[in-house]
Parts: structure tokens; C-alpha cells; sequence
């Protein structure tokens, strides 16, 4: 197939710039008035930082699974993804960003700015039994320490492969970049593996320090991975109304369309799994996590899990409706919100109690990161070509149809 | 039953027979059935086989499967002999329902998939003691065969059609 008719610059547009705009403008101004809003609450600074902390968290965390799924097309051998693969950079490219803003909010909570993790105030250690039990691990050495490493790796890896792709456009041997890639992206897989699990450990599971999950790091990152493909998808469908993307076809849509029905299960599994075994076995040392879940968060609890599963399965299990881009859009924009809730969950409780809420701070927040993440990986979209040359597998994913 | 005449076109390559089909097709020449030892990418739209019900099939299957694991576990658990086990609330199905989503996830996926396969064997007759419908045993192997069901005054246009899109070999019966 000839790609020289195909208009391959992506441009963003005024109007694309305004939405983003009025997103972050919206957001900040009901940020803005939140925080003058609810002073009278002992816990507001800390609800300030820990929708911080919730956002940071959620826009990394995407950019880090988008960073993983290239991977794994490089793995699997997989030639379908390569039509995306320049929106998948794009959203890769927010890794950098992502990192060091976890990184900075990390130092802070060492310098003991915000209490977003209690275990890192050696006042609350020395008064907690089990937190000195913990405190070979949980410990601000460690913490950076590891931190530091595994946002490092990430990045150069990340970096790296942005680097080849747009090497091997410039002419050479794209089997050759190719095989590299492939041979890089194996090894990535195996770190992230085990350190997107130890990661999750310290940045999510570390909040309600008493706590743990071995099944944890699995289900935090199969969440975020629905985020990643909801992304794809939505940059895709962006393409589309513009006229571009001629190169996606329905066999593309499709294929995206299986990732996130089917990662939404990996998700629900793994969700339903970690609650039933705690559940039925009622540890005490377990069940307290549920507990404050179950006490004040009950009705957002069960609608984020209801919603992440049923929408999905419901709305996206025919062929027919994998293939509606109208389908795709409504089901993608509810389910990234329902994981963003999912997020709160794991943070809120943990760092502020049985106040939190879903109101003009936390709305606010999640409004303005959306626009500027949006405008970001749109920026980033714009600055390559939006389908790679050289490319083994290129003619194979134009023509692709199932 | 005389009026009818079965022609095998055999080919060596399927890219062929999908070329003969599409000129078939367009001759208004119904193509009967393809034989092929792998399944033949996009071969379905040309000889006018409708999209497979299966995976609706599929979907009750896994709702028989799911019901009659909700109905098993209520009935067993609650219904019958409300049975506590580590101190689980028993005497209201709701409560005690997360305990019996394994099992009814076991038993919706038992259900849709042998469901799925038994549909599948009856609807191809794949079954114990059935003779093979295949006509030539080769397209076990490295050959597709095409069968035709014709006119008699047919014959030779449709022999000539699919020799000249390159069968290896034709057979009238």
C-alpha cells in the first residue's frame, strides 16, 4: 500500500488547543475554589496533596503502561501495532515529565512536606510497633534509592526506543533497529515486571502502610494499562475526525477495541481476586484496608468496580460494537474516569481518612491534569510523523484485516 | 437427482482458488463448499458464507452456565441447608455472593466453551462413527478443492472457468 497520498502531519490545531485550554482553565479555577472552600477541615492541606499525589500518579502511570504495551509489541512479535506506534510514543513521550514529578513529590514527602506516606515521619515510626517491623524496607533510603532507579531505567529505556524510531525513519536498515528494539524491549519487560510491583509497593500500597497484597503491583498496573490503551484509542478517534489516520483501519479498531474489553476483565480479575480472598479469609491485618474502603467510601467503591467491569463487558463484547467508534469514545471517556476513581480509592483513605470525597479540589485537579496531559501528547504527536518508515513490519499493519 | 452435476476444481494454491471463486461468483455460479487443510484468510465473503452464529451461541451458553451456577450455589449454600462455613453470613444470597463468583466463573466458562465445541461438531457433523465428507483426502494435506453443484448444460463453461484460473486439476462426477 502507498502511504505517499496519506497526509501525515499531525497539526495541533486552535481549536484542539482551546478544549485543552478550557479543561485546565475550568479545572484550576474550581481547584482554586475548593481550596478557599474547605479550609474548616483539619485534613485540607493534605487533601491538596494527595490529589496531587493522585494525578501525578494517574498521568505517570499511563505513560508508563503506554511505555510497557510498545514493549510488548516488540515481544509478540506483533505487527498490527505498528500503525499506532507513533501515537503510542507520543504518549511515552509525558514518561520524562511523569517521572520527575514523582520523583519531586517522593522528596518531598521525605522532607516531610506533605504526610501522604505516614511511615516516612520518624515520630510515627517510633510509636508504631509494626512500622519498625517494616522499616528495613520502608525507609526514605530505600525509598529514593529505588525510586530513583526505577524512574531512571524507565526513562533511558523510554528515551532510547523514541530515539531508534525516529533514527530508522531517517533511513537504514529497519530490520537491524528492529532487532535491537526487540532485544531492548525483552529486557525491559523482565525489569518492569518485578519493579513496576516493588514501585507500586512504595507509591500506592506504602500509603496505608500496615497493609499489604501480594496481588497489589498486578492490579494497580492492569488498571493503568486500560488507561494506556483508552488513550491510543482516543488519540486514534481524534485522527479520524481530523480526516487523518487513514492508515487505522476497522481491523485496527477492532484489535484496540479486544485490549481494552479484555484488559478491563485482567483488571476485574485481579480487583475481584485481591477482595475475595480477604474477604473470606477476615485477617485482621488485611481486612482493615477493606474496612476503611468499606466504611466511607462504600457507594464510589462499588461503582468504579461496577462500572469498570459491567460497561466494558456489556458495551463492548460484540464485534459489531468493537468496531463502532461511537462505542469506543463512550465507554473509553467513562472508564478512564472510573480508574482515575479507582486511583482515589487507593490513596484517599490511606492519607486522609474517612473525610474524603470526590468534590471541586479532586474534579478540579483531574480536570486541569486531563488538558494538560491532552496537550502535551498532542504537542509530542505533532512533532513526528504520524507513521513510522523502514519499518519490517509496516506493509503488514497496512494491510491488516481480521 | 440426474440433473445435477458435481465438479471438483483442485488447486495447489489457495490465492488461485480464491481468484476462481471471485470469477465464479461474479458469473453467478454458486460455489458449494471449499475444502482446505487451514483455514483460507477472507474466503468467507467470496462464496457467500454469512458470519458464524457461534459467538452468539457463545454468549447464551455462558449465561446457562452462569445461571445454573447462581441457581447450584443458592439452592446448596442457602436455599436448602444454609451452611456456614468460617463464619460467612448465610442466610441471604447477596451476602455471601463473592464466595460463589469463582465458581460461577468456572461454570460460565465450562458451559460457553464445551457448549461452543459440541455446536461446533454438530453444525461441521464432526462426530464418532460420521464418514468423512471430504471428497479428496488431499486437502488434508497440500491441496484445495472447490465442489460445484451444476446444470449439466453448465458443465463445460464452469470446467473451462477453472482451469483458466489455474486449477491443477478437474474432476466431474
Amino acid at each position: 500500500m502507498d502511504t505517499s497520498g496519506m497526509n501525515l502531519t499531525y497539526i495541533l490545531s486552535p481549536k484542539t488547543k482551546n478544549i485543552c485550554l478550557t479543561l485546565i482553565g475550568v479545572g484550576l479555577v474550581a481547584t482554586i475554589v475548593g481550596i478557599f472552600h474547605g479550609t474548616a477541615d483539619p485534613m485540607h492541606t493534605q487533601r491538596i496533596w494527595s490529589n496531587i499525589w493522585l494525578d501525578i500518579f494517574f498521568f505517570f502511570s499511563i505513560s508508563l503502561l503506554a511505555t510497557f504495551f510498545y514493549a510488548v509489541q516488540y515481544a509478540a512479535e506483533a505487527a498490527w501495532a505498528v500503525a499506532y506506534k507513533r501515537i503510542m510514543e507520543a504518549v511515552m513521550k509525558f514518561l520524562p515529565v511523569g517521572a520527575s514529578l514523582v520523583f519531586l513529590y517522593c522528596i518531598l514527602g521525605v522532607l516531610g512536606v506533605h504526610h501522604t506516606w505516614k511511615w516516612l515521619s520518624p515520630t510515627a515510626v517510633a510509636a508504631d510497633k509494626v512500622l519498625q517491623n517494616k522499616s528495613a524496607f520502608l525507609n526514605p533510603t530505600m525509598f529514593l534509592g529505588l525510586t530513583f532507579l526505577f524512574l531512571l531505567a524507565y526513562v533511558s529505556y523510554q528515551r532510547w526506543t523514541c530515539k531508534m524510531s525516529l533514527e530508522a525513519d531517517a533511513g537504514g536498515d529497519g530490520v537491524k533497529y528492529w532487532k535491537m528494539n526487540q532485544r531492548k524491549a525483552a529486557i525491559f519487560l523482565v525489569f518492569f515486571g518485578f519493579t513496576s510491583v516493588v514501585g507500586s509497593w512504595f507509591w500506592l500500597m506504602s500509603i496505608d502502610a500496615h497493609w499489604f497484597s501480594t496481588l497489589f503491583g498486578w492490579y494497580v498496573f492492569a488498571g493503568q494499562w486500560i488507561g494506556a490503551i483508552i488513550t491510543f484509542n482516543l488519540i486514534g478517534l481524534h485522527l479520524k475526525s481530523k480526516g487523518q489516520g487513514e492508515f487505522l483501519n476497522d481491523s485496527h479498531q477492532h484489535d484496540m477495541g479486544k485490549w481494552m474489553f479484555a484488559v478491563s476483565f485482567l483488571w476485574t480479575y485481579l480487583w475481584f481476586s485481591q477482595f475475595m480472598l480477604i474477604w473470606y479469609a477476615n485477617l485482621p491485618e488485611e481486612v482493615a484496608y477493606y474496612k476503611a474502603r468499606w466504611d466511607d467510601y462504600r457507594g464510589l467503591l462499588w461503582t468504579m468496580f461496577f462500572m469498570n467491569f459491567s460497561l466494558p463487558m456489556l458495551m463492548l463484547m460484540s464485534r459489531d460494537a468493537k468496531r463502532n467508534r461511537t462505542f469506543i469514545f463512550i465507554v473509553g471517556i467513562v472508564i478512564y474516569f472510573f480508574h482515575w476513581v479507582d486511583t482515589f480509592i487507593m490513596i484517599m483513605p490511606g492519607s486522609i481518612g474517612a473525610g474524603g470525597h470526590i468534590g471541586m479540589i479532586e474534579i478540579g485537579m483531574f480536570m486541569a491534569g486531563t488538558g494538560g496531559f491532552a496537550w502535551f501528547v498532542l504537542a509530542q504527536l505533532a512533532k513526528a510523523p504520524l507513521l513510522v518508515k523502514n519499518h519490517p513490519y509496516l506493509q503488514e499493519t497496512l494491510h491488516f484485516h481480521i | 437427482m440426474s440433473a445435477k452435476t458435481i465438479i471438483h476444481g483442485i488447486y495447489n494454491d489457495e490465492e488461485k482458488l480464491k481468484e476462481g471463486a471471485i470469477q465464479l461468483r461474479s458469473a453467478r455460479i454458486r460455489v458449494k463448499e471449499v475444502f482446505s487443510p487451514f483455514p483460507i484468510h477472507g474466503i468467507d465473503p467470496i462464496i457467500g458464507v454469512d458470519r458464524t452464529w457461534i459467538s452468539i451461541c457463545c454468549f447464551i451458553y455462558g449465561l446457562t452456565g452462569m445461571s445454573l451456577a447462581l441457581l447450584m450455589t443458592w439452592y446448596m449454600m442457602v436455599g436448602d441447608w444454609p451452611a456456614d462455613i468460617g463464619g460467612k453470613p448465610s442466610m441471604a444470597f447477596y451476602m455471601a455472593i463473592p464466595a460463589f463468583i469463582p465458581v460461577t466463573f468456572e461454570s460460565t466458562v465450562f458451559c460457553a466453551g464445551h457448549g461452543m465445541a459440541i455446536t461446533f461438531f454438530l453444525r461441521s457433523w464432526i462426530l464418532p462413527g460420521v464418514s468423512p465428507k471430504n471428497p479428496d483426502p488431499r486437502t488434508t494435506d497440500d491441496m484445495f478443492l472447490m465442489e460445484i453443484e451444476a446444470k449439466p448444460e453448465d458443465e463445460s463453461r464452469i470446467v473451462a472457468m477453472l482451469k483458466a484460473s489455474g486449477a491443477a486439476e478437474v474432476n466431474v462426477k
